[in-house]
């Protein structure tokens, strides 16, 4: 085993940032990073054990022990508690003998819950060996685990019903759903790879730059700066090496469009992040996708493979001399932080992915230190067409302040769920109509780290200037309980995924999942809910968009429905302390006395 | 190094290129509240203790380099109603006995909870109790008492040369990480190592020497925190 590992290094050429790699091989070949596999690690890049363990220790899907032949991670996002996931999990646990967060006492099952995997479409899903395996139901639980009783390889595990468009290409093989529902006229429409390329190779730097900041393009991934400005930064900064990465962490619940779009679109991807790199002047481009679309990687690195041999990356991209590009994938695993552009930048150097406090910038000190520009997937989309159409044709499209379309992802309570590329300016009430929901409650704008709006909003509209997003829609059916189905569910998923470096961020996800069951319990006070709101205003000290954003389900369902708090918090006196579960501190008191069901019960 | 001035608490005062708002303000005499930051080591930014308003938007003394466009605000009520919150959440975040601490009375925590008025803290403790390491013969760890500031981790690396301590797990499961499996006594941490006394509050510890200074004749017992830095003013 010993030496595997020192081979496994040497691959890596014993490069210590690349540790990620390193522990992602090792995680999945033997099912776990020992102790010893830590210090073996350590030994062997010649740093100490603690820094190897503070990376294998931060990310979900590194574990120290075994998690079984077969370990199955149960999606726990609010949509999949929708569709049925109790169910589900219960009948994982009856068929496989364990109970969730446990191993079957045979070492052949693992039962595991995971933050959102990008499947919210097609819900309840897990993932089993790096395979989804979407739509569960009772009865496929139980065969699945009837499967790995009987020895199946995961492939036969999965069977043959391939979803539509390249999840069947036979790289893929997967069980996963694309639900392109609507086409628009940028991201989805017709692409004829390399186009770009061969037309920018006759244009300078400086001239792609000035095309893309007359397109008003903005970051896709929710925060909207603009994108033609950050390159700009970038060409500007100080350095010959320079990094273009792409980041496909899509880590909010609820967003799958980087998913479909690097299924069914791979080559407009990496032909964006190529466009980039000869705006700013990189030569290296890193696709950063996160650790639950493992099962693309075959698939993408095909991809690239064809882009070399059809001279679309390589040292003459578009055989112009000089412009010298190539892309590699770094694969995550399991850090919802990570989508936050200095904590993937931690993580691709083989760190635990901590945001970076700014300044400096990651456009002038990034990726080992070096000017860095991050860019959504979709972004780099748009950069492509954009070059191919021009910027008048991308300003025709949009609003005011919002260029060009937006591909949003929709799921929970409606008749069609799934991707939809609209010009920015659809109001809510459009899109509700468009995805055939009916008797809606409220809509979580931009995953959980974006607001959760009630039907007086719903005349709002997407775009920068309103309701700027991400591309998360979930929307929230008048029968769902709004505190237990979606906000505690939130609160749970920021606990998780908090990195714990700043102080407010990370007392406060642990102590709001506390607060709030208390107050789902009917347990709290009304001083327990204004706790709340001095609580919201420390968290914009936090780093990172994470942090500054992690109370929002709290905060903007108190807002926007204060009724459903006021009804779970008793009146009475706001000093008195429900909480406090008088019969239970005085139970062994009064058993010892023989006073069961006397006067304090 | 070039010296410029900018804005501080409604007066000019002098800063040189590169330093922080934080080193600024110190040299100026004006203390801004901090727990995780150490002179002597590079800025964690942990805490958000030291967060001040600049131009009117919030951010980090110790990291955000000072410039001369900048008005900074470091003694609001509401900046210090933030504070008393950090402070108070790390109370509910540990386990922190203050009369039976060894450290009470040098503790910057238990100095910053006097300053921002914290009396008690108003929820139940999320610390888990985990078991006190003494296995070293000279220090020991007690992680109910961390507030994961990071200092000993940067100190170690920075100041030692060595790389005894880490963080381990993320968010509210974040503890910090010893560079051996069997304990604080098998790593390389030396009684003399700055790592061993630079920790604020009573987590890490010098062993046999916790109560040569009597309470009440500590160094928060006499002046309260910052005043050392104010001080200077004068």
């Amino acid at each position: 085993m010993g030496n595997t590992i020192s081979a496994l290094i040497k691959k890596y050429n014993g490069d210590s940032t690349r540790l990620m790699d390193m522990l992602i091989d090792i995680q999945s070949e033997r099912g776990h990073l020992s102790d010893w596999t830590i210090d073996q690690i350590a030994k062997l890049l010649e740093i100490p054990r603690v820094e190897v363990e503070q990376t294998v220790s931060f990310y979900h899907f590194f574990t120290k022990e075994p998690r079984g032949k077969y370990t199955v991670y149960l999606n726990d996002s609010v949509v999949a508690g929708f569709a049925g996931r109790e169910r589900v999990k219960r009948a994982f646990e009856e068929a496989a003998g364990c109970t969730f967060g446990h191993v079957s006492p045979d070492g052949l099952i693992g039962l595991f819950d995971t933050s959102c995997m990008g499947m919210n479409d097609q819900e309840p899903a897990a993932l089993i060996n790096e395979q989804v395996f979407p739509s569960l139901t009772l009865q496929k639980a139980r065969d699945l685990v009837d499967g790995m009783r009987a020895g199946l390889d995961i492939e036969a595990l999965k069977g043959t019903e391939y979803g539509d468009g390249q999840n069947a290409h036979p790289l893929v093989r997967s069980l996963v759903r694309n639900n392109i529902m609507r086409k628009g006229d940028v991201i989805f429409s017709d692409h004829a790879p390399g186009r770009s390329l061969h037309k920018i190779a006759t244009m300078s730097p400086l001239q792609l730059i000035t095309l893309v900041n007359t397109s008003s393009v903005r970051g896709r991934g929710g925060a909207g700066f603009p994108t033609g400005l950050k390159w700009e930064l970038a060409r500007k900064a100080p350095g010959d090496t320079k990094y273009i990465f792409c980041n496909a962490d899509e880590g909010e619940p609820g967003t799958f469009k980087d998913r479909v779009i690097l299924t069914e679109l791979p080559m407009l991807v990496f032909e964006g992040m190529a466009v980039a790199g000869y705006a700013v002047g990189a030569k290296n481009g890193i696709l950063y996708l996160r650790n639950e679309y493992r099962y693309l990687r075959e698939y993408l690195e095909r991809t690239l493979d064809e882009m070399r041999e059809r001279g679309f990356l390589g040292s003459t991209v578009a055989g112009k001399a000089g412009f010298s590009f190539d892309i590699k994938i770094q694969f995550g695993a399991g850090a919802y932080v990570c989508g936050e552009e200095s904590a993937l930048i931690e993580s691709a150097e083989g760190k635990r992915g901590e945001p970076r406090d700014r300044p400096p910038f990651p456009v002038s000190k990034g990726y080992l230190q070096k000017p860095t520009v991050v860019n959504n997937v979709e972004t780099l989309c748009a950069v492509v067409k954009i070059v191919l159409n021009g910027s008048e044709w991308y300003n025709s499209i949009g609003t005011k302040e919002s260029k060009g379309t937006k591909v949003i992802s929709v799921s929970g309570d409606c008749g069609k769920p799934g991707v939809y590329e609209i010009a920015w300016g659809f109001s809510v009430n459009d899109v509700l109509r468009m995805v055939e929901a009916t008797d809606v409650q409220a809509v979580q704008v931009g995953g959980p780290s974006g607001s959760c709006i009630g039907p007086a909003e719903f005349g709002r509209v997407l775009a920068y200037e309103d309701l700027a997003t991400g591309g998360s829609l979930i929307i929230i059916g008048a029968a769902r309980d709004l505190v237990k189905d979606v906000v505690l569910n939130f609160a749970r998923f920021f606990r998780e995924e908090s990195c714990g470096s700043c102080v407010p961020c990370r007392a406060l996800t642990g102590m709001a999942q506390v607060v709030l069951e208390s107050i789902a319990a009917g347990r709290a006070t009304r001083a327990n809910l204004d706790a709340f709101t001095g609580w919201a205003s420390i968290m914009q000290k936090n780093r990172c968009g994470l942090g500054q954003t992690a109370l929002n389900p709290v905060v903007t369902t108190m807002k926007n429905f204060p009724g459903v708090y006021t009804a779970l918090v008793p009146d009475g006196d706001p000093a008195i302390n429900p909480g406090f579960d008088l019969a239970g501190a005085v139970r062994d008191f009064d058993a010892a006395v023989d006073r069961l069901g006397g006067g304090h019960a | 190094m070039k010296k410029f001035t900018f804005v501080l608490n409604g007066r000019d005062v002098e800063a040189l290129e590169g330093q922080s708002i934080l080193e600024a303000a110190d040299g100026a005499g004006v203390y801004i509240p901090r727990l995780c930051y150490h002179k002597d080591l590079l800025p964690g930014g942990h805490c958000r203790v030291c967060s001040v308003k600049v131009n009117g938007k919030v951010a980090n003394a110790c990291t955000m380099p000072a410039a001369d466009w900048m008005v900074v605000d470091t003694d609001t009520e509401e900046l210090n109603e933030y504070r008393r919150l950090i402070i108070e959440l790390l109370f509910v975040e540990g386990n922190h006995f203050c009369p039976i601490c060894e450290k009470s009375g040098d503790c910057e925590l238990q100095a910053l909870a006097y300053k921002f008025g914290m009396t008690a803290p108003l929820w139940p403790t999320l610390s888990k109790n985990p078991p006190v390491d003494a296995s070293h013969p000279d220090v020991f760890i007690d992680r109910n008492r961390c507030v994961l500031c990071g200092r000993c981790v940067r100190a170690s690396r920075e100041r030692d040369g060595k790389s005894v301590f880490g963080l381990e797990g993320r968010g509210i499961r974040t503890r910090i990480a010893l560079d051996s499996l069997d304990g604080l006594g098998m790593t390389a941490l030396g009684r003399n190592d700055a790592a061993a006394t630079i920790c604020p509050t009573g987590s890490l510890v010098l062993k046999r020497v916790g109560f040569t200074t009597p309470y009440g004749a500590r160094a928060y017992d006499k002046a309260p925190i910052g005043s050392e830095i104010e001080k200077k003013e004068e």
